[in-house]
């Protein structure tokens, strides 16, 4: 089968008077408040879910600044004679560089550098477009954005628990021992709030934009 | 669901189907809607192995498994077991100059343990031990009466929603990826050896890749609405919709 034929006429839920529910797929009738199936909040799908898109989206940001200016952790030598170092996400990148680590270099570069900028900029970019006319091409290629964000979102977490088994590995009294710092907790917090940002969003607006046949007149309803 | 059994605009595109009104245009009875683009379609009860795609997005709606809930039952115990041995037993040990340290998973999350960071220990034990526990009693709650074809326990659909809310919450996975940075990391400081319990972690993973092939949501929402709870009326053809 091709999914999306540019003529096939399709008929939404929405379109319909009826409402979806996004947890299981049952259809209810507008006016019905939650799933009688899974119990989910019904929601149509509408622009004004995007606010919520947008506040978890600015808390994510908020928090990825102290992210990237504070240290992850700080390494303690022979109880600091050896001198004790802290490092930021990039300088801890690379220090991996340095040691010729360069395959590791990358994974953590791209999970906790690349991955949320992009995970920003598209998050901002799909809740802008969102209800906006659109092609088919241009809506398929949306949804495929849409899923590799929230694929890859959690992936991020990577740098985090390397703090995190660092410092509980690594404490061996004098000789080393390894301290997470704040920006742990920052980068963490952005990382579920970006998350909680790409969960909100509803992809069944990138479809509301669509001209579904030659029809417009619902396009104002709300 | 399947394949172009879609709703189409016009009414009378459906008329001819086999079954009197499998479906109801203002109840939503017997239809089902893409959670990702909203596309109608009537749903249809599907043979093991066949897939349903929504004919607007190609996302798959329903792909049901012969034997799948078993099957996702005895995985389930699987993680519950592999979860215990990774808990108790040592992660990774290092040692440098006569220092040695080993650590288990409680070590890991308890070394953010003062002060400040103590929220994140806790979240970070939810999402590596927690979560994939708690999932794992979700899913056998909701599917061990299913899997003997009687009705589900009470709550049944909202414990398999909140095993599916949390889904992308568990993240032993990536915890594992973060071990192998970790060791590269450490180990121009010191000497560092896997212990059982991340061995343990590595099979959960491949655990984890075999319960989602068998997942099918769709499949288990049904079920648990044929086996008792609300029945949508295509069952018992002639109920009128509550």
């Amino acid at each position: 089968m091709t999914p999306g034929v540019p003529d096939a006429p399709v008929l939404t839920a929405h379109r319909a008077g009826l409402v979806g529910c996004r947890s299981c797929g049952r259809v209810w009738p507008e006016d019905q408040a939650d799933c009688k199936r899974c119990g989910a909040a019904l929601v149509p799908p509408d622009r004004r879910g995007l606010q919520k898109v947008w506040a978890w989206w600015f808390a994510g940001l908020i928090m990825y600044v102290p992210a990237n200016l504070f240290p992850m952790m700080r390494t303690q030598t022979f109880a600091g004679l050896q001198g004790s170092s802290e490092a930021t996400i990039l300088e801890g990148v690379v220090e991996l560089m340095h040691y010729g680590n360069y395959d590791i270099a990358i994974i953590v570069f791209v999970a906790s550098i690349i991955v949320p900028m992009a995970k920003f900029v598209s998050i901002a970019w799909l809740a802008m477009v969102a209800g906006k006319p659109a092609t088919i091409e241009q809506a398929h290629t949306r949804l495929k954005i849409y899923e590799v964000v929230e694929f890859i979102g959690r992936w991020s977490m990577i740098d985090v628990f390397v703090v995190a088994i660092l410092s509980a590995l690594v404490q061996l009294g004098f000789v080393a021992s390894i301290h997470p710092g704040p920006a742990a907790v920052s980068f963490a917090l952005s990382v579920a709030f970006t998350m909680l940002s790409a969960q909100s969003f509803d992809p069944r607006l990138i479809w509301r934009g669509l001209p579904l046949r030659s029809r417009t007149d619902d396009m104002g309803q709300d | 669901m399947r394949d172009g059994a879609c709703a189409g605009p016009q009414a009378d595109y459906l008329a001819g189907m086999d079954t009197p009104e499998p479906y109801d245009l203002t109840t939503g009875r017997g239809l089902m809607a893409c959670p990702r683009c909203d596309a109608l379609h009537v749903e249809e009860e599907l043979e093991t192995g066949e897939t349903a795609r929504c004919i607007r997005c190609g996302g798959v709606l329903a792909k049901p498994r012969g034997g799948a809930f078993t099957q996702l039952i005895a995985l389930s115990f699987t993680t519950v077991v592999l979860m215990m041995g990774a808990i108790f037993f040592p992660f990774l040990e290092i040692s440098r100059m006569g220092f040695g340290n080993a650590t288990s998973l409680f070590g890991v999350g308890m070394a953010f343990a003062d002060g400040v960071l103590l929220p994140l220990v806790l979240a970070v034990m939810a999402m590596i031990v927690g979560l994939p526990l708690l999932r794992a009693f979700l899913l056998v709650y909701t599917l061990a009466p299913l899997a003997q074809g009687q009705a589900p326990y009470r709550h049944a659909a909202r414990a398999f929603r909140w095993s599916e809310l949390m889904r992308p919450w568990s993240m032993a996975e990536i915890f594992v990826i973060g071990t192998a940075v970790a060791l590269v990391k450490v180990a121009g400081l010191a000497t560092v050896h896997l212990g059982p319990a991340f061995w343990a972690f590595c099979a959960l993973i491949l655990v984890n890749l075999a319960s989602r092939g068998f997942m099918c949501q769709t499949t288990i929402w049904d079920a648990i609405e044929d086996a008792g709870l609300h029945t949508d009326g295509r069952e018992m053809a002639r109920r009128p919709a509550p």
